[in-house]
């Protein structure tokens, strides 16, 4: 004699059958960024898992070589089986699925692990380490008036060029990683010939201290030719290299420049503390746009191309066509591919506590405006693929937005003082960021988790760089000394 | 006291006296004696405001002609670049504190062979019981005597309950109990009004650790978080011990030294 089930436990044999059986399929459409389908349909099963949605989608593709994707369902990105996604997302599986993939960087980075080298050398806080655009050279600028070289292979100090007579603010690379220029606390800009450790030129004429340096990307001129700088006595100067002559002057600011940018578009941007952002021409230096967007100081610019700007010609690899004509090609396709036939954009950060994305090229009005800081934002930068934006703010926290929508995505937490920089992996996927609680730290983009700790420095850590091909890490700050560190 | 500048505008408009310098000059010159003869006449309150009045006046004198006299001095020609550098996105930013924001290299910097145990005063006067409490009558007739008042300062903590007053053995004296301890950094030779965590260790014994008193000596846990100080493995450090170096009881506050 059978009873009829309970009533609870009729509702979970119910419960039970909603659990998909091994046999039910989704069909999906798959999609690039730009919106066009891919393919067919596909009736796949639901315990499908990103791995082999890539093999088929690199099959769809017909591509030689098989190139590592990573695949959004409604702005939400699969990281699991797909049914278990669905489930977890609540999301319908009446109508097909659009799936968009993304291109992720055929290298993998491994993260920096541990410090190879304390490098001595500097007597006063380091301020300013940059990486040359191949990755092999390293150059620092220090307050104790001189800029260093650093032999990356042995980690010892290469150079030490003394100029300059105070602080030295800003060093930066051209793109073809044949000068470096630096600008220091009385307004003087110097120019070094990185091999050989000499000094190349000078350009005076900035009245105050330099606060930005930025070198016209590689696919407009290559050898670099000129380049462009902000300071505090509100101009933004562009100087030729070759002459050491101020080529244009430009100023509607009233207040101190805080950061330039050389766009690939042939604009300028420069950002100022009188809240405006101008986008300058940069043939004839005349003002193209003014982003009035926000109500406090702007600190600071990035731009989406600004990785393949940064390195030009050279690739991830830290390899560059040996002839002119075909390095600028490759640099003029290494642009066309970080932007990918789309204007590029432009995203500031401010002391009124928000992030503006433009699209510079196109309207004045921002395209997003991302809220959520709760302190100043000190640097942004977009990632080299130039779908994320990091924010590094004085609230302790890097926040990571959408880099086309501007749309906040993560909140990376652990630093227990501001946060001065970062500096993205050149793979994408990784982002080291460092504070003043002495600590750097490296984070993973894509479970937004702390993935390194990094102690080691005794006192603030002022600026941090990744070098563009992947293998180590730099930092200095006000305990003077260079920290490398590698995987 | 005029009311309004009718001095200033009957000089506008009749001129001064003719003989207006002369009696300036006059009355200033008698000035100093007639001052001479009021500090030798005025006794009790007033001579002691007079003498503290004219104390501080000398002091300031003392402080300009030293800082005239400074100015006379050549100094040797500023060379080099100034310390204490800051990369361009901190420059004319706002710093908290001058004193708070030195480096913390040198905050973090210990003796490497320094003891554990060495303190600042590493002898201390031994306090006897019977000057350390009180005794105070109880009972009906006012006739037991196993109640102590301690007559030190003490550091009673946040969350402390007392017991039912009647069988309280040693009474802490509200008047006598403080919270905050003016700290020094011996190396960044800078003081700093912290908040005080606990006794960690009083010289004349267990007990008095136990009950909070501080007197001269004592070690205590400061809270040194608004200090900013990070190990270095990026945790913020909260919590250091001071050694008090002062006699609280007769001064009112408490000074202590870091113990770095």
């Amino acid at each position: 004699m059978t009873e009829p089930p309970a009533k609870v436990a009729r509702r979970e044999q119910a419960a039970a059958t909603d659990e998909p059986a091994a046999d039910v399929s989704v069909i999906i459409q798959f999609q690039s960024l730009s919106g066009d389908d891919t393919g067919p349909q596909l009736d796949i099963p639901h315990n499908v898992t990103p791995e082999q949605l890539e093999t088929l989608l690199n099959g769809l593709l017909n591509n030689e070589e098989k190139l590592p994707y990573s695949f959004y369902i409604e702005d939400k990105e699969l990281l699991g089986e797909l049914g278990a996604h669905l489930r977890a997302a609540g999301l319908s599986v009446e109508r097909a699925l659009r799936v968009v993939y993304q291109p992720q960087a055929v290298f993998r980075i491994r993260p920096v692990a541990r410090c190879t080298s304390s490098m001595p050398g500097h007597s006063e806080a380091v301020l300013s380490v940059n990486f040359s655009p191949c990755g092999t050279m390293l150059a620092s600028g220090s307050g104790d008036t001189t800029v260093r070289f650093w032999d990356l292979n042995t980690q010892t100090p290469k150079h030490e060029c003394k100029a300059h007579k105070n602080w030295v603010l800003v060093v930066a690379w051209s793109p073809d990683a044949k000068w470096v220029a630096s600008g220091d606390m009385n307004g003087q800009i110097h120019l070094w010939d990185p091999q050989g450790g000499k000094l190349a030129g000078t350009c005076s004429g900035h009245g105050k201290w330099i606060t930005s340096l930025a070198w016209e990307p590689a696919h407009k001129a290559l050898p670099s030719a000129r380049f462009v700088s902000g300071s505090k006595d509100n101009l933004v100067k562009v100087w030729d290299a070759a002459t050491r002559r101020c080529v244009l002057s430009m100023s509607n600011h009233s207040q101190l420049i805080t950061a330039v940018k050389w766009g690939g578009e042939g604009l300028i941007y420069s950002a100022s503390r009188d809240c405006t952002i101008s986008a300058w021409d940069d043939r004839d230096g005349k003002l193209v746009r003014v982003f009035k967007g926000h109500g406090h100081w702007v600190n600071t610019l990035a731009l989406s191309s600004e990785y393949a700007l940064r390195t030009g010609a050279f690739d991830h690899t830290g390899k560059a066509p040996a002839d002119v004509e075909a390095a600028k090609a490759k640099a003029a396709e290494r642009y066309a591919q970080a932007t990918s036939g789309k204007p590029e954009r432009l995203v500031s950060g401010s002391d009124d506590f928000t992030l503006c994305l433009y699209e510079p090229s196109v309207a004045k009005t921002p395209l997003a405006r991302m809220t959520g800081h709760v302190q100043l934002i000190n640097q942004v930068v977009f990632s080299p693929d130039g779908r994320l934006i990091a924010s590094a703010s004085f609230d302790k926290a890097v926040k990571l937005w959408d880099g086309a929508k501007g749309t906040f995505l993560a909140s990376l937490r652990g630093h227990v003082g501001p946060v001065y920089q970062v500096a993205w992996s050149s793979d994408s996927r990784m982002l080291v960021s460092g504070s003043k609680d002495s600590t750097l730290k490296v984070w993973d983009a894509r479970t937004r988790k702390l993935k390194v700790d990094l102690p080691g420095h005794a006192d603030e850590v002022f600026t941090v760089d990744w070098s563009p091909d992947g293998g180590s890490v730099a930092s200095g700050g006000k305990d003077r000394v260079l920290k490398l560190w590698r995987h | 006291m005029p009311q309004n500048e009718h001095i200033e505008l009957h000089q506008k408009r009749y001129g001064k006296r003719l003989d207006h310098e002369e009696r300036k000059r006059k009355k200033q010159a008698r000035e100093v004696h007639k001052r001479s003869a009021y500090a030798q006449k005025a006794i009790g309150l007033k001579g002691k405001m007079f003498a503290k009045k004219r104390h501080q006046e000398k002091a300031m004198m003392k402080k300009t002609i030293a800082m005239h006299e400074e100015r006379d001095n050549k100094h040797k020609a500023q060379d080099g670049a100034p310390q204490n550098a800051v990369p361009a996105y901190l420059l004319e930013r706002e710093q908290v504190d001058r004193a708070k924001v030195l480096s913390n290299t040198i905050k973090q910097k210990r003796k490497e062979k320094a003891g554990k145990w060495e303190v600042p005063l590493p002898q201390v006067r031994p306090i006897a019981e019977d000057e350390m409490f009180k005794v105070l009558k109880s009972g009906k007739r006012m006739k037991k005597s196993w109640k102590r008042m301690i007559t030190k300062v003490t550091f009673v903590g946040q969350g402390f309950t007392r017991k039912p007053p009647k069988y309280e053995r040693f009474i802490r004296p509200t008047g006598l109990r403080m919270t905050k301890a003016h700290v020094t950094h011996p190396e960044l030779k800078a003081t700093f009004c912290l908040d005080i965590i606990g006794v960690k260790k009083n010289p004349n014994g267990q007990m008095y650790s136990q009950m909070g008193v501080v007197t001269k000596g004592t070690i205590l846990e400061v809270n040194v978080s608004e200090l900013g100080l990070v190990t270095p493995g990026g945790k913020v450090v909260w919590g250091k011990y001071a050694q008090v170096t002062n006699n609280p009881e007769n001064d009112g506050c408490i000074n202590a030294v870091l113990l770095v």
